[in-house]
């Protein structure tokens, strides 16, 4: 990985200073040992011109692909071939804090006038990923005074078909003293970087506000960048915190994971309107020994575990790791015996016959449908409507008619991108009268969020009533 | 006066309590007489329990312990013996209900000693002493229920009078009659004869058997092994039973009994009998024949067996079938399971019993074979199958080849009885789709015929079940999922990772004679299940589709997402089994092909695009501009020579690391670019292919390449004698060329597919990569001799232990759907290697 640094001589000042500047004499080169490599600094030119000191780090490619603390076993770091020796991220911002650390602090016992003094700076990384397209480089440096020029890198430069890769090279012009330059490079280049950082800490914190302090609380893109450099939640809430005295606004760590769906559906909280939804049509059909069919991570079950009328509460779920969330959220090692008797999360398959799930008045499945292949959904009528046999089956899905209305959804995608099919009204409505004919239920259906007269509600609910009319 | 007992026959499997009060030597004699674990002593639970062998607070939980012991041994098919006073009538009670759930013989052995002899022995003991008072209690307790307990359900009671006779008695161990492991035959099994005898003798006939000799024997010593109803409705019950008599008594047959065999027993023995379902016939044959011959018949019935359990435990023959849990057991239930299947009574329209489904539900290892009930065709059904052809209604009659697994059947020369209704398929669904979550849920144990038994953890098998239901095609296409393959032993040549030297050195240390070397295609693996067509498809698989067949990749997802694109491949591989005649050569309607589906760029192009043309972008861009500084720098006498040449290298690697990846990258569009080279055919009809040797499979598959050759790939490949110097020299060119023609590398196998040496399986393959290929693997830059030597300290002990397991698996998978078990058991297997799969690895090898 790379980064230089030019500036540009005038009539009052020498281009060389940088040199004083960087503590770095413009004809000899400095090596230091960075951890995962070497990192040099040297000036491929110098004159009062122009003078541009380069930090270039040789990336050990094997040490990366092992663990940071040299144990053995266990997945590596980056087990295969990867881009960490090429691109900008937060290896390049460690060089930086530790081949400029004495230039980051702003200190220049011999040259002492010259740390506040501007220069005309140009500053290239050669490769930087492009974390959503160039945009977000524009407004990550565009706010802090710099001219951005974001070019993109061709993906194969044998083959134009190829298109452009993720990275861009980068130029920043800036007139500036050199300190605040090189604190947007140190906070500002992880940002960019969609990989995981490594030795994240909470030391971490404090170098972020140390180098981020002022410039970054009046940042506009400020939370973003908080929340990029610090991947992890609540290390992020804490920075956050300390930056604002207000958390306020800082977003729920379970909205982000489930990414663009939420994103896409916020406008109109969909989600608490189908939990609402869902609740009464549950209550409508008497409660009792209800079941969540795909639970994830427990908000419906959350809702619903305090009512008394629900004498039996069991959420079934594949993913390992929702069920451990759901747990959490749920609270379950905190309950009293008997609550945490009426309460349970199990891990199951919902086409497989589990006898787990057998014996429930009622089975809800909330937006769970649109996750199973279409050609598997008869599993799942036979686990569900000939196994397990609810007297009340709740099922919610998307009404795919209603996407036209979210802003942001190119057309012809699905909400989320695990969806294997969204269906229209009809299209729910002929698959469940198929089940009804099949499974002797009778089916009515509800609308949940706001219906609209063309395309209908944005999610739509079917309750199955076992031999009942509908 | 009754008389003394010398000696006393327990069955191998059952319960055993014994009976008297404390300290009268029951624990003595237990332990002269049985192992320690068959055992189960009531003091000893009460240490378990409490630390303290006498504590009588805890008598409660001590007593479950011992039922919950006792309970697991019989359910397990073991002896228990119970060390207890067990003098109240409701303590045996408790006792002889466990062994009634579990269908096992139970035997009481009573120590009715005088009370004088007891506090004796009591007052003897030196360990510790009960009290006297308790002593006179349990004696008289014992003493007033000892007539009674004839009357207790036991199967046998023995009641020791004297210390002589404890001393002196001798224990037997007795196998049950059903229990006929050690017998493998062969066997030909017969279905429902009825009476046909002319049937019979085409049948036996046809079997090879020498019909003219009496008794009928077969020159090869197989013999025949009737499922009962002999007799009854057909025209010659007299002469079938002559004829099984005299086979069976000369050691020729093998024969259980069928309900019309019990019924006839009773009606011969006098027994009050509605004489129906054709029984008027056979006794009114019978009544031609003299007393002598009705009498042996008599005695004949009288020694029939309802079930056996043949072959090591392989083969269970029972008349209207037997469910796994009575497999080996004896009891009034399962001798009448056996002959008349699970019935409650209910009859359908023809007023003939509805009997419950068992077979649908059968997950067992052993094979059952059945008759009782008229079927229009013998099929297998979850590792059962119904002999009864209705020959005597005008069918067929049926046998059944063992161990082959061979159907034989001869035409009823007419319609000898009119059936009470029509020869239809009771079964509901031929095969069942829904699986169980207890079959992959929690810690698995999968019995394999190549690697023993596989043990799956929990945290594996709970990673599987999430990629299996959210990702992967139907469980009834899915009967294989391929194993990871290990690379060859680490080279330690200048300047490689991998060379053929080591493969070959070590499959020579493995007592392997020849291997194949195969050219490795870079493309995906890719598992193909197809059928001939559409009703092929339902007929074996029970599903199907607009292809007939899937193609899935290593995790069991379809490999296309383009149904269309599916359907096109399968077409032309389909096309081309048709063009090469494959489907009769093999006598099969369905196939499952391992094959490598190319390009890599057709699967895996956003994993190139993202991960190795990216890092080529990346690396051009960086190191372009580092070259640049560096040289600049360098021309202004800046002292970083060093440097700068080694950028000039890093350049170098990039430029051929990004020239090896491009090599495996070509577009297709539709199937136009779409190759499949196959190199196994796994299974089909009748029989894994998988253990045939490579020669085999690869003559078959080149005659699919000539038969398609656009779409079916030819894959290169060197036969090794491992000990001619010159065959492995040419090999190793071979690969040196491929490689340094930028191909990816080879994989070498045994060419005999599955060998055993001494420390189990040989590993069925490893692959040996080329230098330039592995830059895509190892990084750009692997070759630079300090990252070498850091490479070389690479583990493969667990990627090979998985490759072995994984193996197994699969073939096991195969091998329980080409013997037509439950859907559930060809699963387990085909989870296993998935739930195998997401082990932690380095993912290099």
């Amino acid at each position: 990985m790379l980064v230089s640094i030019t500036a540009s001589g005038s009539e009052t000042s020498d281009a060389t200073e940088l040199g004083w500047l960087l503590h770095k004499h413009p004809d000899r080169v400095r090596s230091e040992s960075v951890g995962f490599g070497t990192a040099h600094v040297f000036y491929p030119e110098a004159t009062p011109e122009r003078c541009t000191a380069t930090l270039y780090v040789e990336v050990d490619p094997v040490a990366l692909s092992r663990r940071p603390d040299g144990r053995r076993g266990g997945p590596a770091l980056e087990p295969y071939v990867n881009d960490r020796p090429f691109v900008a991220s937060s290896m390049l911002s460690s060089a930086i804090s530790k081949l400029y650390r004495t230039a980051m602090l702003g200190v220049c016992d011999t040259r002492p006038e010259l740390v506040d003094q501007p220069l005309e700076l140009t500053i290239e990384v050669p490769a930087v990923p492009a974390l959503r397209g160039g945009d977000t480089i524009k407004n990550l440096f565009g706010p802090l005074g710099y001219d951005v020029d974001a070019t993109p890198l061709p993906l194969d430069e044998h083959d134009e078909d190829w298109g452009d890769s993720r990275y861009v090279s980068l130029r920043l012009a800036i007139t500036s003293p050199l300190k605040p330059v090189l604190e947007h490079l140190y906070v500002l280049l992880p940002v960019l970087d969609s990989r995981k950082h490594y030795w994240v800490g909470e030391d971490e914190i404090d170098k972020l506000l140390r180098r981020g302090g002022e410039w970054l609380a009046a940042h506009p893109e400020r939370d973003f960048i908080v929340r990029r450099h610090l991947r992890f939640g609540g290390l992020a809430r804490e920075a956050l915190a300390r930056l604002t005295d207000d958390s306020a606004d800082v977003d729920d760590p379970d909205e982000r994971n489930d990414g663009g769906e939420a994103a896409i559906e916020k406008p109109i909280s969909l989600n608490e309107q189908r939990m609402i939804a869902v609740s009464s049509a549950i209550a409508a059909a008497g409660a009792g020994r209800v079941v969540d069919l795909g639970c994830g991570e427990g908000r419906l079950m959350r809702r619903l575990m305090d009512d008394p009328a629900i004498t039996k509460l069991v959420g079934v779920e594949v993913s390992h790791a929702a069920l451990g969330r759901a747990a959490a959220r749920l609270r379950l090692d905190g309950l009293s015996e008997r609550r945490r008797e009426r309460v349970e999360l199990v891990h199951g398959a919902l086409t497989y016959i589990d006898d787990r799930i057998r014996g429930f008045d009622v089975a809800v499945a909330v937006e769970v449908i649109e996750h199973i292949d279409a050609d598997r959904l008869d599993a799942f009528e036979e686990v569900v409507f000939g196994f397990a046999a609810p007297r009340t089956v709740i099922i919610t899905t998307p009404n795919r008619e209603y996407n036209v209305h979210f802003e942001g959804l190119p057309e012809g995608r699905m909400r989320h991108g695990d969806h294997r099919f969204e269906w229209t009204r009809a299209e729910f409505a002929e698959w469940a009268d198929g089940v009804c004919a099949r499974t002797g239920y009778a089916v009515s259906y509800a609308p949940i969020g706001p219906v609209d007269a063309e395309t209908g509600p944005p999610t739509q609910m079917a309750i199955f009533t076992k031999g009942g009319e509908s | 006066m009754r008389s003394t007992v010398d000696s006393i026959d327990i069955p191998e499997v059952g319960l055993v309590v014994l009976c008297g009060a404390s300290g009268v030597g029951k624990s003595s004699f237990a332990g002269r007489h049985f192992v320690e674990t068959e055992i189960v002593s009531s003091d000893r639970c009460r240490a378990m329990v409490s630390d303290d062998e006498t504590d009588q607070s805890v008598t409660g939980p001590a007593f479950d312990l011992l039922h919950s012991i006792v309970d697991k041994r019989l359910e397990a098919g073991r002896l228990a013996v119970v060390d207890a006073t067990n003098v109240r009538p409701e303590d045996r009670r408790s006792l002889v209900d466990i062994a009634r759930r579990w269908d096992v013989r139970s035997t009481a052995i009573v120590f009715d000693l005088s009370l004088d002899v007891c506090l004796e022995r009591n007052a003897a003991r030196t360990d510790r002493q009960t009290p006297e008072n308790a002593i006179r209690r349990q004696h008289k307790t014992l003493r007033r229920s000892v007539k009674g307990m004839r009357k207790e359900r036991f199967g046998s009671v023995f009641t020791f009078g004297s210390v002589e006779e404890v001393e002196g008695v001798t224990i037997t161990r007795t196998k049950l009659w059903n229990d006929k492991r050690d017998d493998a035959g062969p066997f030909d099994i017969i279905g429902d004869v009825h009476g046909c005898d002319t049937e019979l003798l085409a049948l036996l006939d046809t079997l090879g058997y020498d019909t003219a000799a009496r008794p009928i024997r077969h020159p090869e010593g197989r013999r025949a092994l009737f499922l009962g109803d002999l007799v009854d409705r057909g025209p010659g019950s007299d002469n079938v039973l002559e004829l099984a008599m005299d086979m069976i008594d000369a050691g020729h047959a093998l024969c259980i009994l069928g309900n019309h065999e019990n019924k006839l027993s009773r009606a011969l023995s006098g027994r009050n009998v509605t004489v129906s379902h054709g029984l008027a016939e056979t006794l009114q044959q019978l009544d031609g024949r003299d007393d002598a011959f009705r009498e042996r018949v008599k005695a004949f019935l009288g020694t029939l067996v309802s079930h056996y359990v043949l072959d090591d435990g392989r083969l269970v023959v029972a008349h209207a079938g037997l469910p796994e849990r009575y497999h080996g057991r004896a009891s009034g239930r399962v001798r009448s399971l056996a002959m008349y299947g699970d019935t409650d009574g209910e009859t359908d329209e023809y007023g003939l019993p509805v009997r419950y489904p068992w077979a649908d539900e059968y997950k067992g290892a052993a094979t059952v074979v059945y008759g009782h009930t008229p079927v229009p065709s013998a099929d297998w059904h979850n590792n059962t199958i119904c002999l009864d052809t209705g020959a005597v209604f005008g069918g067929e009659l049926t046998a059944l080849r063992w161990p082959e697994r061979e159907l034989m059947s001869v035409p009823a020369t007419e319609v000898h009885y009119e059936p009470v209704r029509p020869l239809i398929d009771e079964r509901p669904e031929r095969s069942p789709s829904m699986l169980d979550v207890t079959d992959v849920l929690g810690r698995l144990r999968i019995d394999t015929a190549h690697a023993g038994r596989v043990t799956i953890d929990e945290e594996h098998s709970s990673a599987a079940i999430e990629v299996m239901s959210r990702f992967a095609v139907d469980p009834r296409w899915l009967v294989h999922l391929p194993p990871t393959m290990s690379p060859v032993a680490t080279s330690a040549r200048d300047g490689l990772l991998e060379h053929p030297d080591e493969v070959f050195a070590d499959f020579r240390r493995d007592g392997v004679a020849e291997v194949v070397c195969q050219e490795k295609h870079m493309g995906s693996r890719a598992v193909i299940v197809l059928a001939k067509d559409g009703d092929a498809a339902q007929a074996r698989f029970g599903i199907t589709n607009a292809a007939a067949g899937v193609i899935v990749t290593r995790t069991g997802r379809s490999f296309f997402t383009d149904d269309a694109l599916t359907n096109a491949v399968l077409d032309g591989v389909r096309s081309a089994i048709d063009t090469a005649g494959i489907w009769g050569e093999l006598e099969t309607d369905w196939m499952v092909l391992d094959t490598e589906l190319l390009p890599w760029s057709a699967k895996a192009r956003e994993l190139i695009r993202t991960q190795y043309a990216s890092v080529g972008a990346a690396g051009s861009a960086m190191l372009g501009a580092a070259s640049a500084a560096l040289s600049a720098a360098v021309a202004r006498g800046v002292d970083i020579d060093d440097v700068a040449d080694r950028a000039g290298d890093r350049s170098a690697h990039l430029a051929r690391y990004v020239n090896a990846y491009r090599q495996y990258c070509w577009p297709t569009d539709g199937i136009d670019g779409i190759e499949v080279a196959p190199f196994q055919i796994l299974a089909a009809e009748g029989e894994v292919y998988a253990r045939r040797p490579h020669r085999w499979h690869l003559d078959l598959i080149d005659r699919l390449v000539a038969a398609n050759p656009s779409l079916i790939r030819r894959t290169d490949r060197r036969f090794v004698r491992l000990d001619d110097e010159a065959s492995v020299a040419d090999a190793t060119q071979w690969w040196a060329d491929i490689t340094a023609a930028g191909g990816e590398g080879m994989v070498a196998k045994p060419a005999e597919t599955v060998v055993m040496g001494e420390k189990g399986m040989v590993l069925p393959g490893v692959k040996c990569r080329g230098p330039e290929y592995l830059r895509i693997i190892y990084g750009p830059e692997y070759l630079e001799p300090g990252n070498l030597e850091r490479l070389r300290k690479r583990g493969l002990g667990k990627k090979r232990s998985l490759a072995r397991r994984e193996f197994a698996l699969g073939i096991e998978a195969l091998d329980r759907f080409v013997a037509r078990e439950h859907l559930g058991r060809v699963h387990e297997c085909v989870f296993g290697v998935l739930a195998l799969e997401s082990q932690p690895v380095d993912p290099r090898l």
